[in-house]
């Protein structure tokens, strides 16, 4: 009985432990973001909104938000278009080289992204798409795949398909079930796999240093401003940042289906 | 609509002829042929693999059979996409659309048939009103206790005025008191609408509830079919026998007319006409024994069972074998051990 308590608050400490780890750097940004001095430091000596104001002042700033965030949609309505079907044929049917595809499906996870983007680039710059953002899209689709397959593959794997024979005997078409049924029910999973190709284009910078060029996106806009002055303006755009993705995580956990159901 | 009218079963609803289904080394339908008559509730019962959800899957079109033909008022529907059969299931689990409510769940099979919005809701109303669910349409399925929403898989499956009606073991899910009232319900409607109708079940005390003639499968052959009292009282064979109902199977061997010869050296007098020298199985129901008869067995009691309303005891007979007895329950249990007497007569006994 003691020892369960003892137990039990060892891994409440472990627990605070890890997550004050994976907060420390919020608890830095946050207030460096808000601070008065005109360079980086912490604590900062006093409170002012200046960082914030000269983001939204600036037209480069701005510019990129917009470009991350059409970018990150573009390429969510591109994975699920791509996504959805080829989840359904790695679930649903039997056909030669179908276990070859499921680890291929996955491959953009395993290959290193830098590979990815030299090759990428190569291959763009003939195709004339380097500096396009619907080259962008293209790459980061590839990128985003494997959470699209990930989430929708559990979620038709738990589907009952007794409902779809339901239907089909209630005299549905397969594309009506489909339509009215299917879809209907794997919505959950359908919102979180969109939401996470969204969140893997908003966030993903080595892709877009290769590709973006002139136009840059957030994450790119964010890399060069370090290289070229450091002002807590990268803090006020990091918070801004963080608080899009954290709107998005709350999304999924309210419509989507939960990531702990998705891991088989 | 076209063929059929010429032969004798040209009348039957639902006609299965000759159906045969193999999942590889196992065929778990046997060319099955069966015919089901317009408004009749016909059971199949059968252990589980004995290939009953099978054939109705095949009835209903989600498997294809390997042989054979199933005809629907004469046409022949073995090809038809489940769509275009016109036939009403309830599935085991219901099979409710989660996301829809009551009312969409009942509603869907209309709309699959494009009719008239008003058409849909005057339809659905009275679905609902059938099975006493009036005042639930805006309900989710998992809103509902289980027995409403067996209710709700009930008004789907029959509102839209199917040509057949497939039952799969719908009941298994609900408690013992909701199961009794169910299926009496579920008689009523399917008597009144006069639904040809097919029920799946391993319940053979629900089987000779509900239905007007059982189909015995086991390893994908019909064993029997027949009335329910034809099927308890007269059973074709030991599989049916056993299945259905409590029951004493001896074999022996016909000796002269009236009486049958057990391996024990046993007289046994029966009613049949047998010829001597024919193997016969015998099948004695627990509860047609008596304190004596014209066959008297003897022995000492191995095990006694109160159930309320009878004595269930099993009894070890002298040199020969054990008997299940049932005795109404009056006075005390006797013990274990006691020595006892009973007796069976001749027409009691059914011979097969």
């Amino acid at each position: 009985m003691n020892s369960k308590g003892n137990t039990r608050r060892l891994l409440v400490a472990a627990c605070a432990l890890i997550y004050f780890f994976l907060m420390l750097p919020l608890l830095v940004v946050f207030p460096i973001s808000l601070s008065s001095a005109p360079y980086m430091q912490f604590p900062p000596p006093g409170l002012s909104w200046q960082w914030y104001e000269r983001y939204l002042d600036d037209p480069q700033w701005i510019d990129a938000t917009w470009r991350s965030l059409y970018v990150g949609g573009a390429t969510a309505a591109l994975a699920l278009a791509l996504g959805v079907p080829l989840a359904f044929a790695l679930v649903r049917s039997r056909f030669p080289g179908r276990a070859l595809l499921d680890r291929l499906a996955l491959a953009p996870l395993i290959v290193p992204t830098i590979i990815l983007s030299v090759a990428t680039y190569g291959l763009f710059a003939k195709l004339k798409l380097v500096g396009t953002w619907y080259g962008l899209v293209v790459a980061h689709t590839v990128l985003a795949l494997p959470f699209v397959v990930l989430v929708l593959a559990a979620g038709l794997r738990d589907f009952d398909r007794a409902l779809e024979q339901a239907a089909a005997g209630l005299g549905a078409s397969r594309w009506q079930t489909l339509r009215r049924i299917t879809l209907p029910m794997l919505r959950p999973s359908l919102v979180s796999a969109g939401l996470l190709a969204f969140i893997s284009s908003f966030d993903e910078v080595v892709v877009a240093l290769f590709l973006a060029g002139a136009n840059m996106t957030l994450p790119k806009k964010m890399f060069d401003n370090i290289m070229m002055e450091i002002d807590p303006t990268i803090a006020a755009v990091s918070v801004i940042q963080i608080l899009l993705v954290s709107v998005v995580l709350i999304l999924i956990g309210r419509f989507g289906r939960g990531l702990r159901d998705s891991a088989r | 609509m076209r063929t059929g009218k010429g032969s004798g079963e040209g009348s039957a609803e639902l006609l299965i002829e000759g159906v045969a289904k193999r999942f590889g080394e196992v065929a778990a339908l046997d060319h099955v042929s069966l015919s089901v008559a317009q408004g009749e509730l016909l059971t199949i019962l059968g252990p589980s693999g004995s290939g009953k959800t099978t054939l109705l899957k095949v009835v209903a079109g989600f498997e294809t059979p390997d042989a054979g033909r199933v005809l629907v008022g004469g046409a022949d529907i073995t090809a038809l996409l489940p769509a275009r059969r016109d036939i009403g299931m309830v599935f085991q689990n219901y099979a409710l659309f989660p996301h829809l409510s009551v009312k969409a769940n009942v509603a869907f099979p209309l709309e699959m048939r494009n009719i008239a919005r008003a058409e849909i809701d005057r339809r659905v109303g009275e679905a609902l009103a059938m099975v006493e669910l009036a005042g639930y349409e805006a309900r989710l399925p998992k809103q509902l206790s289980g027995g409403q929403q067996q209710r709700v898989a009930l008004a789907r499956a029959i509102v839209f005025n199917p040509r057949l009606l497939l039952l799969d073991e719908p009941f298994g899910a609900l408690d013992r008191k909701l199961r009794e009232t169910m299926q009496l319900e579920v008689r009523r409607l399917q008597r009144r609408l006069g639904l040809t109708t097919i029920f799946i079940t391993h319940d053979q005390e629900e089987a000779l509830v509900l239905s007007d003639r059982i189909a015995v499968m086991n390893k994908g052959t019909i064993q029997q079919i027949a009335t329910t009292t034809e099927i308890y009282e007269r059973p074709a064979n030991d599989f049916v026998a056993d299945f259905v109902g409590e029951s004493n199977i001896l074999h022996g061997t016909v000796s002269a007319p009236g009486l049958v010869a057990l391996p024990d050296g046993r007289k046994l007098m029966v009613d049949s006409e047998a010829a001597p020298g024919a193997k016969v199985g015998l099948l004695m129901r627990p509860e047609r024994f008596s304190g004596g008869g014209l066959n008297e067995f003897s022995g000492e009691i191995v095990e006694a069972v109160y159930l309320g309303t009878s004595f269930k005891l099993r009894i070890a007979c002298e040199g020969g074998p054990e008997l299940l007895v049932r005795q109404p329950a009056r006075g005390t249990l006797p013990a274990a051990g006691t020595k006892i007497t009973v007796g069976i007569d001749p027409e009691a006994i059914h011979v097969f």
